[in-house]
């Protein structure tokens, strides 16, 4: 058996020697590079996500540190499953996740199909689009309060210009059945621009030829809309639907800086209650088990339709 | 220029183009108008109707720059005449200036944590990626769904434990602290997203600097960096966004030295009544390089923006 030379001379070296000409081992490499990221994901992730799995079973009170801490078993995750403010935050949370969800993804495809006509100038106009979601979003929230301002508000003045109310005879974040809509509307302008994004990337995934040949198969506009292009974008869109999902599920920043929660908890959302049970009631312990079920709620969801968003993929 | 049946006719199109345009324009009213709000006088930014035209004024910037206080009339007449136009126009409110206001510093504050943890994120991140994308790490699937699912916490969960940590090892309300918070936050897409460019880089240029006689570490910096420069360029932009534009981690683990501008800039509505000018003046400072970021990121936004799951 011939051997190439290179290798012939490998095989000649004694480990011990090949060891010091080569240095490291690719395994040893290896984890020279991952190494500090994990360790620093372990230190501010890992070691916090136990921590505070921990303090769940305590009656631990962050404000008095030096208070001796009780280990009370299940009882936290008892009273959260039984508190019924906490399953009106869900409520909250629930209607805010459909209704933006709903809105982004019907204008954001919308968009998305129409800037797919490339007409000219569509480059241009898809970054302007895009802005919004770059923005911060407490900073966002700060000044579409001064837009809801009832009388002085651009937004009252918006409505009540085309409608013929009264600017001052509505509070978009004052009334109860109100806010939960302004939050989504808010929601909606900043992140409509994220669904469309993702859509156009589906709709530019698909090849001409597919719709030349129904073309030719005299297919019409609107069949060809359903067997083609929706199917086909479906992948994309569920995406998108997921990491909306996600994000407006931990929602806080926006909705913290529009209503507060308020009025009233109409639009307290399941992080908002957190952090007035966290950081103003300072219940950590009670706290701690209630951001353990949201994390697992999460969780759980995403991983089940990532199962389902996987089955649509291989189809 | 050849026909086909999928081109849309020039009349759909002008149609989808009017449209889109529509969309856009009433999507950047509310941007336009906080940046007009920004040069109005208080009075002007509350009128009813709304002004759409109305005298240009640097009473909103002056007053986010400054802390003042209200002074009597004949208080006033003996002062000296006033050495500057903010001066100039804080006198006409009969009011004279005291001293800076706090949003220098925390604009400041937000500079510094933002590029801080950014060079950090990329740092690591760079190393983490190119580790994952050339080695056989072992559990390598599993660690890298791992360093996606640290972003599905809400950040007030992570935010309980984080807060006592912070109090026990002295890094509350310290740059180093949220440095390195963010970079914790930030390491997620940094690796995904880098670890996406790098595969793209064919891994024959590696082997033929390994043959030459380089070392692995000489390979990765002397023929992978370079490769990989705008992808690590536009992550850059991405993680310096996020850092930028964080409100729930700054808001609860920050109070003064190292508070940023988001949980800032709110409270400026606060001083002296309903000062929006001056709130919009701060808002446009604040967001103004973002929106220059996104202009120029327009290429690789959406690769970022999905953790490098669409790829153009």
């Amino acid at each position: 058996m011939s051997l190439d030379p290179v290798e012939q001379v490998a095989r000649a070296t004694p480990v011990t020697v090949a060891k010091k000409i080569r240095g490291l081992s690719d395994r040893a490499i290896a984890w020279i590079f991952v190494g500090p990221t994990i360790l620093l994901l372990l230190a501010i992730n890992i070691f916090p996500l136990i921590w505070t799995i921990n303090l769940s079973f305590t009656n631990y009170k962050a404000n008095r540190p030096n208070r001796p801490v009780e280990y009370v078993g299940l009882r936290n995750y008892e009273r959260i499953l039984n508190d019924s403010d906490i399953w009106l935050n869900m409520q909250a949370t629930a209607h805010f996740l459909v209704w933006t969800i709903v809105f982004q993804v019907l204008i954001g495809f919308t968009l998305a199909w129409l800037i797919n006509k490339k007409f000219k100038g569509n480059d241009l106009w898809t970054t302007i689009i895009v802005l919004p979601m770059m923005l911060s979003p407490a900073v966002v929230g700060n000044f579409w309060t001064f837009f809801y301002q009832p009388q002085i508000g651009l937004f009252n003045y918006v409505v009540g210009f085309f409608t013929g109310a009264d600017p001052s005879s509505f509070e978009m974040l004052g009334s109860v059945d109100l806010a939960p809509w302004a939050i989504v509307i808010v929601d909606t302008w900043m992140w409509t621009p994220f669904v469309m994004l993702i859509c156009l990337a589906g709709l530019r995934s698909i090849p001409n030829y597919i719709y030349e040949a129904a073309a030719i198969d005299r297919a019409s506009k609107w069949r060809q809309f359903w067997t083609i292009t929706l199917p086909m974008v479906l992948p994309f869109l569920m995406l998108a639907v997921l990491f909306r999902g996600i994000e407006n599920f931990k929602m806080f920043d926006l909705v913290v800086q529009l209503t507060g929660g308020g009025p009233g908890s109409t639009t307290e959302l399941a992080s908002i209650n957190l952090k007035r049970e966290a950081f103003e009631k300072w219940r950590t312990g009670y706290s701690s088990a209630f951001a353990i079920i949201l994390f697992v709620t999460v969780f759980g969801l995403a991983s089940i339709y990532v199962k389902a968003l996987n089955k649509v993929k291989e189809r | 220029m050849s026909y086909s049946i999928t081109e849309p006719s020039s009349r759909q199109k002008k149609v989808a183009g009017s449209l889109v345009i529509l969309y856009a324009f009433i999507t950047l009213v509310p941007l336009f108008w906080v940046f007009m709000t920004g040069f109005k006088t208080p009075p002007d930014s509350i009128s009813y109707p709304p002004k759409i035209l109305f005298t240009p004024s640097m009473e909103g910037y002056v007053n986010l720059f400054t802390t003042r206080t209200r002074v009597s009339p004949e208080r006033l007449q003996q002062l000296p005449p006033p050495a500057n136009f903010a001066e100039e126009i804080v006198r006409n409110r009969n009011m004279v200036i005291v001293g800076p206001s706090k949003y220098g510093e925390r604009f400041l504050n937000s500079v510094i944590i933002g590029f801080g943890s950014t060079f950090l994120s990329i740092f690591l991140g760079t190393l983490a990626a190119y580790g994952f994308s050339r080695f056989k790490v072992p559990f390598k699937d599993d660690l890298l769904f791992f360093i996606l699912s640290t972003r599905m916490m809400p950040p007030i969960a992570v935010a309980i434990p984080i807060f006592l940590m912070y109090r026990k090892l002295g890094l509350s309300d310290t740059h180093v602290g949220m440095i390195l918070l963010y970079t914790a936050v930030n390491i997620s897409l940094a690796v995904w997203l880098l670890k996406g460019f790098m595969d793209e880089i064919p891994l024959e240029y590696e082997e033929a600097a390994l043959i030459d006689g380089y070392t692995r570490f000489q390979a990765f910096y002397k023929v992978v960096l370079p490769q990989a420069a705008t992808g690590i360029a536009s992550t850059a932009i991405f993680c310096l966004i996020f850092a930028w534009n964080e409100y729930a981690f700054a808001v609860l683990l920050t109070s003064g030295t190292a508070q940023t501008a988001p949980p800032f800039i709110p409270t400026i509505i606060g001083v002296g009544g309903l000062d929006w000018p001056a709130m919009a003046a701060g808002a446009t400072i604040f967001l103004l390089p973002v929106l220059i970021f996104t202009v120029m990121l327009r290429k690789h936004l959406l690769r970022g923006i999905t953790f490098g799951a669409v790829r153009k």
